[in-house]
């Protein structure tokens, strides 16, 4: 393998795992929490429908990702709904969310299949972008891949070094202790479920708003899922959701190119699976257990009412 | 000062539940309605057109019957998973491999007699649709692999698959290119008793009722709900816990894998993509609705395939898409969900404590 492919398997791999960086982080942040979320499909596709609708309304993409965030925040408002308010089954209840997002976007941008328009573009950003080697690679993105790079060491940072993101994260392990401490399991779930459910629309709106410039069927094709998958195969860590998203599409994005150069030849039938089998070996890879690798431990847990 | 408050029931609630369901399904019929209004379309007519579609004539109820046999197979399946909790998301790949399996028989043995080649079929999709779900069991027993995503992503893999059988080596010579097994011969379709409705509505009883049986009367099948209750329980009682796990997946394959069977067999009479259309989704739903309950899932069954056909109907005279039954199951599922909260709790006006009062009235 050259150097050259290597820079080439990198941008694209930086270029296609942004939205599932986002959605990786925002359900990182939601299952900190201690919420269980399989709705994340869901949201990703009514998010990248209601980025699409906001940018062909108002031509402005800022407005088209403020409206997939808000989008996927109400979607996430929902099964916040039923489960903190109404106790009902996570699971289930993000199954749901699934099977109703992807009903409502394919419902909603049903007249819309095939509309053009301008969403983000690749901006270089000035001298950063001349640096030699990786400068090309990492900085001739569009905004959203910038604000990712940001994104994900802020997302450690309050996680980790402050106290709102450590009271979220108890939350998700012992929401008893958190009540004994004075605060609010259930507004820090609500926290998680509304901040996470804004990162999960960017992830969704970076799909109609940068990756493709056209409103089309079935936008989301199982990303969600993958994302949920990136969860568990990043410790519900940050950093390693970083590292999670890009080698996923960098893997794939290596597998095309050497498709395309004619070293590999695998029937097109096997390429159309490539995906969803290496998101099964990326679960199989973190399923080893050990330290510091747990799932939170009130996942999926209620909190019981009027306690 | 008094205040709600909410407390755990002591009681069932009973008929209150049938009510409870009313309510919440009148509400996503509201917002569905809502949203075809929205899209300049009429509302509480489209609803209407819809639930007539459904349910209003003689052949609509056929085509209701048609639909509701699958997924009342399906949810029957999810139903023995998720009473282990057990979370079996794959059952749509499930059914597409029994399909496949029974359509390998048929093209197998082209010349088979009836007597030999229907039974031969139902295994044939029994033992595909069960092979096919044991993979997410056996990765979660051997490799701790999360089953919910490993059974969604057997979905699509199960879909891709198909697509090759039918594009590829088990494509029509005479087909035109279309990408479609040839017709099946006539021993391998199942028969008609009355209009349209097919013989595969007595797979549905006698599989419904022997569920019944197996879950009330043996004691596998008490160990399969009370594996549910409490795991670790199951384990101190010395249940063998992971061979439940697989055992459920397979159930619940055979049930899927089946379904697909004698829908290939009874309503399009060869394979092709048009197979798969989110039954394997929608029973995840009605499974739900039902609580679990075998004889509730025919209902619920009945019900959501009323739904989908009332679509089709809303399809042809208001270019309503498809998919507009997905997201009224959603939105079904999520309010009936909510709405059991009541099936659990209370709220009841109570004198609330001075402090407590304060500091509600504080936030209100």
């Amino acid at each position: 393998m050259t150097f050259a492919l290597f820079l080439k398997v990198l941008f694209s791999a930086i270029e296609q795992g942004t939205p599932l960086l986002y959605a990786t982080l925002g359900a990182i942040i939601t299952e900190r929490s201690g919420v269980l979320n399989l709705g994340v499909e869901g949201m990703m596709i009514v998010a990248a429908f209601a980025g699409f609708f906001g940018l062909h309304l108002t031509g402005n993409p800022w407005l088209g990702l403020l409206a997939a965030g808000i989008a996927a925040a109400f979607m996430g408002s929902l099964h916040g709904v039923v489960c903190l308010v109404f106790q009902g089954n996570q699971v289930v209840s993000g199954l749901a969310l699934t099977i109703l997002g992807l009903g409502l976007a394919d419902f909603l941008g049903a007249p819309y299949i095939g509309t053009v328009t301008k969403g983000f573009n690749p901006i270089a950003l000035p001298w950063l972008s001349s640096l030699p080697v990786l400068g090309p690679v990492l900085f001739t993105h569009d905004v959203l891949v910038y604000i990712s790079f940001l994104l994900a060491p802020a997302a450690w940072f309050v996680l980790t070094r402050t106290r709102w993101g450590l009271a979220l994260c108890a939350t998700g392990e012992n929401p008893q202790a958190v009540a004994a401490a004075g605060l609010s399991p259930l507004a820090w779930r609500w926290v998680g479920i509304v901040v996470g459910g804004f990162l999960i629309g960017c992830g969704g709106g970076y799909l109609s708003l940068a990756s493709s410039h056209e409103w089309t069927h079935s936008i989301s094709a199982g990303r969600g899922w993958i994302a949920i998958a990136l969860v568990i195969f990043s410790f519900w860590r940050p950093g390693r959701a970083v590292l999670g998203a890009y080698l996923f599409c960098g893997v794939s994005a290596f597998q095309l190119r050497l498709q395309s150069a004619g070293v590999l030849q695998i029937p097109t039938w096997l390429l159309d699976m490539f995906p969803y089998l290496l998101t099964l070996l990326v679960l199989l890879l973190s399923s080893a257990r050990g330290k510091g690798r747990a799932a939170p431990k009130a996942l999926g847990v209620n909190l019981e009412p009027g306690a | 000062m008094r205040t709600w408050k909410v407390t755990r029931r002591t009681e069932p609630l009973g008929w209150g539940s049938f009510l409870l369901f009313i309510m919440a399904f009148g509400i996503s019929l509201a917002i569905s309605g809502f949203l075809l209004f929205l899209q300049g379309k009429p509302g509480l007519g489209g609803i209407l057109l819809l639930l007539e579609g459904g349910f209003g004539h003689g052949y609509s109820l056929e085509d209701t019957f048609l639909k509701a046999i699958p997924i009342f197979l399906c949810a029957a399946g999810v139903a023995v998973c998720f009473r282990m909790q057990v979370w079996n998301i794959g059952v749509e790949g499930q059914y597409v491999m029994g399909a496949a399996g029974a359509t390998w028989v048929v093209l197998t043995f082209p010349d088979a007699p009836m007597w030999a080649m229907l039974p031969a079929m139902g295994i044939g999709a029994m033992v595909a649709g069960g092979l096919w779900a044991s993979l997410p069991a056996l990765l979660r027993l051997y490799a701790h692999m999360n089953e919910i995503i490993s059974s969604l992503m057997l979905n699509y893999i199960a879909l891709v698959i198909l697509q090759r059988l039918v594009y590829g080596p088990w494509k029509d010579p005479d087909g035109a290119g279309f990408p479609h097994t040839m017709v099946f011969p006539d021993p391998a379709v199942i028969g008609t008793f009355l209009g349209r409705i097919h013989y595969g509505l007595l797979a549905c009883l006698v599989c419904g009722l022997g569920l019944v049986f197996f879950l009330k009367r043996t004691r596998l099948g008490f160990e399969v709900t009370v594996g549910g209750e409490n795991a670790t329980a199951a384990r101190y009682a010395g249940m063998p816990y992971a061979r439940l796990v697989l055992f459920v997946f397979v159930v619940c394959g055979a049930l899927a894998g089946l379904a697909g069977g004698i829908e290939t067999s009874a309503v399009l009479h060869r394979l092709s993509m048009n197979i798969s259309v989110g039954y394997g989704y929608t029973a995840i739903v009605v499974a739900w609705l039902a609580r679990l309950r075998v004889g509730r899932i025919a209902l619920f069954a009945f019900l959501l395939a009323g739904l989908r056909v009332g679509v089709e109907n809303l399809q042809l005279e208001l270019g309503v898409p498809a998919a507009f039954a997905g997201m009224m199951e959603g939105c079904i599922l999520l309010t009936v969900l909510a709405a059991q909260f009541f099936d659990n709790y209370a709220l009841r006006r109570v004198q609330a404590q001075p402090a407590a009062a304060g500091q509600k009235g504080a936030g209100a």
